[in-house]
């Protein structure tokens, strides 16, 4: 789609491709077969009978990068990991969404030491951060249905990356500084 | 204008039917099989997505068109964008022959004047009937191993060449057992023609599965090895191989193969319920619906057993695990091939005495 993104900015309004098109990317988003700890098991408890994940129609894990919607990071991401998990990211095809689960990928949780990355958003950019150590089930299942909520709010007016700036920019916590300077070297996140 | 109807229209209109019934279906096989794993897992499958997650292959399928397309730079783009297509054609062109039912009675316009004037017309449940048709579905089907090994090579990437490679010995070693236990059905009906083994086993009770109950086993078991199905999914191994050989394609290339894989286990199934299960025939010659509508009634049998072998399908990977390689090759070489010759063998000697 990247011959419309971006080409109508906020003049024409497209709500109701938006509707159909949001509505197909939420309610198919196959994740990542990707765990890196022990919020990999309560992940695959969320694919299992109690709780099942395919309910909302993401219990298709795929193997392939190439072929899923959202990476799930479960669990601690080392530094030697960290290279992968980016390049991981980097091969799955837009639009994409990443998901940090529990403590470790959110801030590096009780490993503050010399091997361990302080957050996975130090390297993907991180829609959906779930606390907890790890998060149960139900934790991650809220965590999707906010994903859900974000997508619902995609327009194909505005890349997925647009999109997530604005969220920020509305965001009361980050300063007026650091949106300025984000806008000066023009960081995209 | 009756060249232009037997020629054009007829054949046109079924092939459209085709082409458009197949992918819905296809879709909402995956649906099933996703509700039916679910439930085998004390699960709820798809729920959130329509009522009871019936909207969910259209979501599927929408999303995946809108995925962005992705062709590595290292690929060989040409072989890359060709090989799903190869590997979708085959299993398309194959349905040409399948007879899903006997004729029906449809009117059809008589000329172009105006006002139309309609006459009664048979039309047959096939587009066609060839003379070779169980031949053309082996050749043509042997086609698609092509679309796997060039999606495995174009990708430039070592999983989906070790996926194809082993996706391409599976399937042509299993194709040898598979062709063998055809081999009885053919001496019993004396003919390739899928329509004339249908009629074949016509008259009460006569399903080639009572005299070939051997042959229909190693059929079943090569026919879900040939659409690389579990437990025979050794080519998309995930722990192993990632995807196998469309580990480098996304969205709707990705899908092309999805849509064939599918494709090749409705026409397998179809093609044993055409060769050893009767065809369009009802169950003990039963008759629900009056002669005039005889042919709605036989495309209904007919679904009704595609459904049940589909079904069986869905079981398998619900139940068993994934065959190791070399356990792979073993049940192929040496189990199914020599009890399938052995057959062949034995149907050929007593069709010779009983008949001669």
């Amino acid at each position: 789609m990247a011959w419309i993104e971006n080409r109508f900015e906020q003049n024409i309004v497209t709500t109701t491709v938006d509707f159909l098109f949001n509505w197909a990317r939420k309610s198919a988003l196959w994740p990542m077969t990707f765990g890196l700890a022990c919020c990999a098991i309560e992940m695959m408890a969320t694919g299992t009978s109690r709780f099942d994940l395919d309910r909302f129609g993401a219990g298709v894990f795929r193997p392939s990068p190439r072929q899923s919607d959202v990476m799930i990071v479960a669990g601690t991401v080392t530094l030697k990991m960290a290279p992968i998990v980016r390049r991981v990211y980097d091969q799955m095809p837009d639009p994409k969404w990443v998901i940090s689960m529990g403590a470790c990928a959110n801030v590096g949780g009780p490993f503050d030491t010399y091997s361990t990355l302080q957050g996975v958003d130090h390297v993907v950019p991180v829609d959906v951060y779930i606390p907890g150590c790890p998060p149960r089930p139900e934790a991650l299942m809220y965590g999707l249905m906010r994903l859900q909520d974000k997508i619902d709010r995609m327009s194909i007016a505005r890349k997925p990356t647009d999109a997530r700036l604005d969220e920020i920019k509305d965001d009361m916590r980050i300063s007026q500084a650091a949106l300025e300077e984000m806008d000066r070297i023009d960081l995209k996140i | 204008m009756d060249f232009f109807v037997d020629y054009i229209l007829e054949p046109g209109v079924k092939i459209g039917v085709i082409v458009l019934v197949l992918p819905l279906l296809v879709g909402y096989l995956v649906l099933m099989e996703r509700k039916l794993i679910a439930f085998m897992q004390v699960r709820l499958g798809p729920m959130r997505v329509g009522p009871h997650g019936l909207l969910q292959p259209i979501a599927d399928a929408l999303k995946l068109m809108l995925k962005e397309d992705i062709v590595p730079r290292g690929a060989d783009r040409l072989i890359f964008i060709m090989a799903p297509v190869v590997a979708l054609v085959p299993a398309f062109i194959v349905l040409s022959v399948i007879p899903f039912g006997p004729s029906i009675t449809v009117p059809v316009p008589d000329g172009f004047q105006w006002p139309l004037q309609f006459v009664e017309r048979e039309v047959p449940l096939f587009i066609t009937d060839l003379n070779i048709g169980v031949l053309f579905i082996l050749a043509v089907s042997s086609i698609g191993v092509l679309g796997i090994i060039l999606a495995g090579w174009a990708s430039n990437s070592k999983y989906p060449l070790l996926g194809a490679l082993r996706s391409a010995a599976q399937m042509v070693s299993y194709e040898v057992a598979l062709g063998f236990s055809i081999i009885g059905v053919l001496l019993l009906a004396g003919s390739l023609s899928l329509v004339d083994i249908v009629n074949a086993q016509s008259g009460d009770g006569h399903w080639f599965v009572l005299y070939q109950p051997i042959a229909f086993i190693i059929f079943w078991i090569c026919g879900v090895a040939e659409t690389n199905r579990a437990p025979f999914d050794l080519p998309e191994a995930e722990s192993e191989l990632v995807a196998g050989f469309h580990t480098e394609y996304s969205g709707f290339r990705w899908s092309l193969f999805f849509l064939a894989e599918y494709a090749a286990m409705i026409v397998v199934a179809s093609l044993m319920v055409t060769l050893f299960f009767g065809g369009w025939l009802a169950p003990f010659g039963l008759r629900l619906l009056p002669e005039s509508l005889a042919g709605i009634e036989g495309a209904f049998w007919f679904s009704a057993k595609l459904l049940f072998f589909i079904y069986s399908y869905i079981w398998f990977r619900a139940s068993w695990p994934r065959y190791r390689y070399d356990q792979l090759m073993h049940v192929g070489w040496k189990v199914l091939l020599p009890i399938a010759i052995a057959n062949v063998v034995a149907t050929a000697v007593l069709v010779l005495l009983l008949e001669g």
